[in-house]
């Protein structure tokens, strides 16, 4: 039992941290740099995204054991991942809407953005290149997300302190952003020592 | 098809011919440099130009069928769920590709990894499918999906050279700089001593080069743009 809680908590700090899902693995960048020029926005859309990517790795998970090994039809997981990734974001959306209206309101507009988010697939697909079990991708895309979040957050922050600064005029927008970033990657190395 | 004779499009070709079409997606409207599209690959797998340039191509290749399919099939797919369509067609070809390259070239397959799959959800190949391909003929749409490919192959293997010359001092895994370069005589000598910058092929690297790329291609906007106000900046410093 000690040595389950102790793989999930290496699983957790693996992805959320060491192998930052932005900062590292290069997923989720559209967001990452199209959402980041507030706090509150980047904190919203982290929210969204620790939502569904938890939910989309565990749907995803049991139709890859449930379904796709027992039939034989691993080779169409790309194509099944993605229309359940579609659906399921349309269906979170619905739901909340009818039923959570609050976290609706604060979620919302993120939502429909979140399809484009290609961490969301690569969550996926990384729990089954892993052959992690159903628990374990939960956990992994769960603290995926948590790291997503943290970074953004982390980036938008900078951004908000940089809005005024004197930028040369070649390097203001997305240069400068990407500088950021950059940097923020050379500080998440750090994080490397962690991993048992 | 034809609705577009006598309109010019890109470098003056008439709008929507295939040349036209092959140029605006390679030069005027690079998907990497001018539209900010699929910047995932773009950061992600650029570690050496070999990388990008079988990204590239595995992209192109996907990019040009599906939308030669969705402009085929633009007439049949009804326009409440095209988004569906799409994706299926998209990912169908993806996934072909993905096992091309896990057959023939098992090395490229394992450097790549994830990033082959997470095609789909490369927004060029979705972006085109909607604003070209599902409403103009087969033959251009084709065209469109090649120039865009090979536009954003060029952009990535860019990419891939700079980070390996700097960061191992390779390209395309030649030895070019530092220790064992192939360069003869002085030259070599003087090449040999080149300490390559091994951040540059670490994933901050990926984002100092392209920061760098984009402020370039702003300044050669900015001077363009800037050619006609000469005279009343002219005092200025």
């Amino acid at each position: 039992m000690s040595s389950t809680i102790a793989i999930l908590f290496s699983i957790m700090v693996t992805s959320a941290l060491v192998n930052n899902v932005v900062l590292s693995r290069f997923l989720g960048l559209c967001p990452f740099l199209g959402v980041s020029r507030k706090i509150s926005s980047a904190a919203g859309m982290g929210g969204a995204c620790i939502f569904v990517i938890t939910v989309a790795s565990a749907v995803c998970g049991l139709i890859y054991k449930f379904i796709l090994l027992p039939l034989d039809l691993i080779y169409l997981q790309t194509i099944v991942f993605i229309l359940v990734i579609a659906m399921l974001v349309q269906f979170v959306e619905m739901f909340l809407k009818k039923y959570v209206r609050s976290l609706y309101q604060v979620l919302g507009v993120y939502l429909p953005l979140i399809t484009t988010n290609c961490a969301v697939l690569g969550v996926a697909l990384l729990n089954v290149q892993n052959e992690y079990s159903i628990l374990e991708g939960i956990v992994c895309g769960f603290a995926t997300a948590v790291g997503f979040t943290i970074s953004i957050v982390i980036l938008a922050g900078l951004r908000e302190k940089m809005e005024f600064n004197d930028i040369p005029e070649s390097f203001q927008g997305m240069p400068m952003v990407l500088l950021t970033a950059g940097l923020m990657a050379i500080a998440f190395v750090g994080f490397s020592g962690l991993r048992g | 098809m034809m609705s577009g004779e006598g309109r010019k499009g890109a470098l003056g070709l008439r709008a929507d011919s295939s040349a036209e079409r092959f140029f605006n997606g390679l030069i005027t409207e690079n998907p990497t440099f001018v539209l900010m599209l699929g910047m995932c690959p773009t950061l992600a797998v650029t570690t050496s130009a070999v990388n990008g340039l079988t990204m590239g191509l595995a992209t192109t290749a996907v990019l040009a069928l599906s939308n030669l399919m969705i402009s085929l099939l633009r007439r049949i797919i009804p326009d409440t769920v095209r988004i569906p369509a799409f994706i299926v067609v998209i990912a169908s070809f993806v996934t072909l590709v993905q096992l091309i390259i896990q057959a023939y070239l098992p090395a490229l397959n394992e450097a790549l990894g994830v990033y082959i799959p997470l095609i789909v959800v490369n927004c060029i190949i979705f972006g085109r499918a909607e604003a070209y391909a599902s409403k103009h003929g087969a033959i251009p749409s084709f065209f469109d999906g090649l120039g865009m490919g090979l536009g954003f192959t060029c952009a990535i293997t860019i990419m891939g050279l700079f980070r390996e010359l700097i960061g191992a001092g390779t390209a395309f895994e030649i030895q070019l700089l530092g220790d064992g370069t192939i360069v003869p005589g002085p030259v070599g000598t003087f090449l040999g001593m080149y300490q390559p910058v091994s951040i540059f092929v670490m994933q901050s690297g990926a984002f100092f080069v392209l920061a760098f790329l984009i402020a370039a291609m702003n300044r050669i906007k900015r001077k363009q743009a800037g050619k006609g106000r000469e005279v009343r900046n002219g005092g200025e410093a």
